[in-house]
């Protein structure tokens, strides 16, 4: 069949679980389908945690999956296949190897020789703009600069398809654009051998304006949530109203489900708190009630306003959300009536409004609270809470989630934590320590 | 790493012209070829039990004695190093082999290797009958099971520890086990592995000094080397010739530093992963100098051809489209049937040298021995607390002075290389002179060598205290005790930690010379299970050698685990600074 030909990589029905240390399965990606055509561009869009990475590491060969079937033209992936490379988010060079080793890593372990790994390392490095730079070590480099070490590494294979996971993201917004250009302009004008390219983004704009299509990645477990093809012309013009209306379509799509409404079901404590600093939250509601918004903001204006990334301004909103605070709709923020009297209160208000709504909403934040009224001497070293979130989460993502319920908890003053023991207590009740709140917070602050 | 010595050309040609720096370094590469050559050849003479190895106390000899010495520690070195290289990676790579090898390392760094020489020789002796070169292979033996252990620790913890997407990258560029190890693994842990072989040559020194004199059924045999030498002036009195064999292990010390550790850790900076900013970049005269050449660097090129001959070689022959690729039989019950086996072979064990012991000493003795262990144990407790209490605050004040800092720190490493059990004599005189109490003033010996561990470790830790975390604390104005208790003490102890347990290990080891100690035909004996080993030593009498070796083991496993490993985990849980 011609059809299968064209197919560069088809996954169907992938799934793939990781063995918590309690060996209970944490499914993570869930019956995906996906397919690579020849001279195609795809970009995956998704939520922190969804299993976009896994998804890459699966098609590199780097993991196995649990089920379905995983090929490259027709065939089924058990390892790293010759014809597919990768680009990774933190580069991840060999800092003892000049550029030029770096990139010659993968042909010398073909056992390439000599003279034509040289050949095709330099060609490499001066298609990618690095040239003059081949004797130069990592440490050296920039980070732009360092990322094109990792393509002219991935690209001296001459892969059949590229995968990049965030390949940008850990560069700043100029460098990123540059870069992205280049690697577009290479491209376009078949000056790579490579067929497909698959990345995964965590902004929404470079993703619309690289690729063909962009997939959009549901979590808990990671699925295919939704694709929205870019029948754009290259170079694309940003300020275009097709470009605007397919980065606002993403957007609506993106925010469509996950952010509760607050009130609904209790999150159960597993949850995964969105990563967003109570002045951040602070910050997102304080704007939404300037006049130029007046409670209602377009999510891509809002993060102009913001000047956030995007994978930032969705833990905002999520947050913002989950305390009922706002409401996400069609790709616009909404201020609902408690925020807008949380954006009027006076700092003691807030706290206490803050701390109101984290009681009952985040199930986690009021389990602490209860241990720590439980228990006599009324402190409990904050390993205790880890450990139970270790039961729904990895032990990284446990930790973060844990370090945002003190976040939260320690601005509405519902309870205390001690960085240097860890350990967490009630707040100091009397009024006299009330006043003294704002001085004491501020060494903590210090502290750390 | 021959990938990463390539020279800038290895093309012959006028490459292969001498310049002036060939000129400069050719004279001491071949001289120190020729002293090499000549020094190994001494090694392998014939020789019998019985026969006398004379030792002269003539200072014009102790050259030539340092010489014999350094080729002891050299290739204990280089056995710990091809030692530490196969067992590490074999440890970090199979999950079998981990579960024998990593517990079986654990009992032999605390086996008090001193007690064991008099053991391990003769069978190397009966492996060499009737040349000098089993007793050298005892000696060194003993050196390299100085050196070994921590060497294996660190490098097996760095195999452990090379970032996650580093080995992905080395998975999707289709790296093989052979390319892997030689481009990743071996790079990442060289800086670690460097470190740990300068320590363990530090330490190495104490047992070159103590291996050389060696008894066997009484005997003692006396290898060529500065420890014979010592051993030789103590027994005969004289002063003097310490004298001379103190100043000749300073310059021995001098000399291994600048001839092979400072161009090798100058060289070996580029491995380091990341680099704090403001630390100082090593850098060897010896290493510029052979940077400089142009015939000698052509010697390079080897171990590159090598490389180059090894890719087609050991490459990986198959991609992940192959049925071949990623067998995995895991079998979920061998795992246990595995780990059943290995219990059932250490519960054998145990009973068969239970029954020994029984058989040969009784369980009185056994019990008398703990209790000797114990006096030994508070002796090494006392001591470190004591070398705390004055280290500490010193290291703290110089390690907030950068400058003194700087200087103050190749003189604490180099005391801590520096063998104590030179200075020893000159304790026994001074202990026989004032007619001191042996049991107390024997015991400072014990850590003569082994606290200035503590004090560069504090040094270290107080300069890498962040300046900003200083400010802070000097911003709220705290003083005092409670600057101490809030901000020191925190932010050293990880390092004094570190510092505290190679100081505790060494001094249970060296409790075997330092409880007994002679001078002339006068021997002052404390009370304690080093000296008991070192009684039996002389006596030969090899249940109880084995009996005291292994309740000192024990005794050092326990303080490992209860006392040092669960103050590293609170350092490390607790009081780090991020
Ligand atoms: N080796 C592993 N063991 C256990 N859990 C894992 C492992 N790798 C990933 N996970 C978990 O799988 C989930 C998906 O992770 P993944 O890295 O694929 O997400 P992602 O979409 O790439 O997120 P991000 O946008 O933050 O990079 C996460 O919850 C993560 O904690
Ligand atoms: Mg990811």
């Amino acid at each position: 069949m011609t059809d299968d030909n064209e197919l560069l990589i088809d996954l169907e029905g992938v799934r793939k679980f990781f063995r918590a240390p309690d060996h209970s399965d944490r499914v993570v990606l869930e019956d995906v389908n996906f397919q690579l055509k020849q001279g195609e561009i795809v970009a995956l869009l998704g939520k922190s945690g969804s299993g976009k990475s896994t998804l890459l590491r699966i098609i590199a060969g780097l993991i196995d999956a649990n089920g379905g079937k995983v090929l490259y033209r027709g065939k089924s992936i058990s390892g790293p296949v010759h014809g597919v490379s990768m680009v990774f988010q933190s580069f991840a060079l060999f800092p003892w190897l000049t550029v030029q080793q770096n990139v010659e890593l993968g042909l010398e372990a073909l056992a390439v020789p000599a003279a034509e790994r040289e050949e095709r390392a330099l060609e490499a490095i001066d298609v990618i703009g690095l040239g003059g730079f081949e004797s130069a070590y990592p440490r050296e480099l920039s980070g732009g600069m360092r990322q094109r070490v990792g393509f002219a590494r991935a690209l001296v294979m001459r892969p059949d398809v590229l995968l990049m996971d965030e390949p940008f993201s850990a560069l700043d917004v100029l460098t990123a654009e540059t870069l992205s250009a280049d690697l577009l302009e290479l491209w376009q004008e078949r000056k790579i051998p490579t067929k497909g390219i698959l990345f995964v983004s965590h902004n929404i704009e470079e993703a619309v304006a690289m690729s063909d299509r962009v997939l959009i990645f549901s979590s808990d477990p990671g699925r295919v949530k939704a694709e929205v093809p870019v029948p754009l012309a290259h170079p694309r013009d940003k300020d275009l109203p097709a470009f605007k209306a397919i980065v606002d379509q993403v957007y609506a799509i993106m925010t469509q489900r996950p952010l509760r409404p607050a009130g609904a079901e209790a999150l159960s404590l597993g949850y995964r708190l969105p990563s967003a600093t109570p002045h951040k939250i602070e910050g997102m509601i304080e704007t939404l009630i300037e006049p130029q918004f007046d409670g209602k903001a377009d999510l891509p204006a809002l993060a102009d306003e913001l000047q956030l990334p995007d994978d930032a301004l969705f833990h905002l909103l999520e947050a913002g959300a989950l305390l009922g605070f706002i409401r996400v709709d069609e790709g616009d923020a909404i201020l609902l009536p408690l925020g807008r009297t949380f954006a009027e209160a006076e700092t003691t208000e807030r706290k206490e409004l803050f701390a109101e709504q984290l009681m009952s909403h985040i199930s986690l934040a009021s389990h602490i609270r209860h241990v720590l009224d439980e228990r006599r001497d009324h402190r409990a070293p904050e390993g205790r809470f880890i450990q139970e979130l270790e039961d729904f989460l990895s032990d990284d993502e446990a930790e973060r989630v844990l370090e945002q319920v003190i976040a939260w908890g320690r601005y509405a003053e519902i309870f205390d934590y001690d960085y240097t023991s860890g350990v967490l207590s009630l707040p100091e009740e009397d009024e006299e320590e009330r006043g003294d709140g704002e001085a004491s917070s501020g060494e903590d602050a210090a502290a750390e | 790493m021959p990938r990463t010595i390539i020279p800038a050309a290895v093309s012959f040609g006028p490459a292969l012209r001498p310049n002036v720096w060939d000129l400069a370094v050719l004279p001491l590469v071949l001289a120190i070829l020729w002293v090499l050559a000549f020094g190994g050849a001494q090694m392998a003479t014939p020789y019998n039990i019985g026969d006398p190895l004379s030792i002269t106390l003539d200072p014009e000899a102790l050259p030539y004695y340092l010489l014999r010495s350094f080729l002891r520690m050299a290739a204990g070195l280089l056995v710990s190093l091809v030692f530490t290289l196969v067992y590490a990676t074999l440890a970090a790579k199979s999950r079998y082999a981990e579960k024998i090898l990593i517990p079986v390392l654990d009992v032999l760094q605390s086996i008090p290797i001193l007690g064991f020489l008099s053991i391990t020789v003769t069978g190397f002796i009966a492996l060499f009958p009737g040349n000098l070169l089993g007793v050298e292979c005892a000696s060194i033996f003993a050196i390299f099971t100085s050196q070994a252990w921590n060497m294996t620790f660190s490098f097996y913890a760095s195999l452990r520890t090379v970032p996650h997407d580093l080995h992905e990258v080395a998975d999707m560029f289709h790296l093989s086990v052979w390319q892997r190890f030689w481009q990743l693994e071996l790079p990442f842990a060289a800086p670690g592995l460097i470190w740990n072989m300068m320590m363990s040559v530090s330490g190495g020194w104490f047992f070159v000094v103590a291996s050389e004199a060696i008894t066997v059924n009484g005997q003692t045999i006396t290898l060529p080397g500065i420890g014979s030498y010592i051993a030789m002036a103590i027994s005969e009195r004289n002063l003097p010739a310490i004298g001379w064999a103190i100043l000749t292990m300073l310059i021995g010390i001098i000399i291994y530093d600048q001839l092979f550790f400072r161009p090798l850790v100058a060289w070996a900076d580029k491995f380091k992963f990341e680099s704090l900013p403001g630390e100082e970049v090593p850098t060897s005269w010896l290493l510029d100098t052979l940077q400089r050449t142009r015939l000698l660097r052509v010697f390079s090129a080897v171990p590159v051809l090598l490389w180059e001959w090894s890719l087609p070689v050991f490459r990986k022959r198959f991609d992940g489209l192959a049925a071949t690729d990623r067998l995995n039989f895991r079998l979920p019950w061998f795992d246990r049937v595995w780990t059943l086996f290995l219990l059932g072979i250490a519960a054998y064990a145990v009973y068969r040298i239970g029954e020994y012991v029984q058989a040969e000493v009784g369980l009185d003795e056994v019990l008398h021995v703990f209790v000797l262990g114990l006096a030994t144990a508070v002796r090494v407790i006392v001591l470190i607390a004591i070398a705390a209490l004055i280290w500490v605050p010193i290291g703290v004040w110089i390690g907030f002075r950068p400058k003194l800092a700087q200087a103050v720190q190749p003189i604490a490493q180099f005391m801590a290389a520096f063998p104590a059990n030179l200075m020893f004599p000159v304790a026994v005189i001074l202990i026989l002179h004032f007619n001191a109490s042996v049991e107390i003033w024997t015991s400072p010996l014990m850590i003569l060598g082994t606290q200035w561990y503590i004090l560069f470790n504090v040094i270290s830790g107080a300069m890498s205290m962040p300046s900003d975390f200083r400010s802070v604390a000097d911003n709220f104005g705290l003083k005092g005790w409670l600057r101490w208790k809030r901000l020191i003490l925190p932010g050293i102890f990880p390092s004094f930690v570190t510092g505290a347990i190679t100081a505790s290990g060494g001094s249970w080891n060296a409790s075997i010379v330092s409880e007994m100690v002679s001078w002339g035909d006068t021997t002052l004996m404390a009370t304690g299970i080093g000296s008991y080993i070192a009684d039996n030593t002389q006596k030969g009498d090899f249940p109880r050698i084995a009996l005291g070796v292994a309740v000192m083991c024990c005794y050092v496993m326990l303080f490992n685990r209860q006392i040092w490993r669960r103050m590293y985990r609170l350092a490390e849980e607790r009081l780090r600074i991020d």
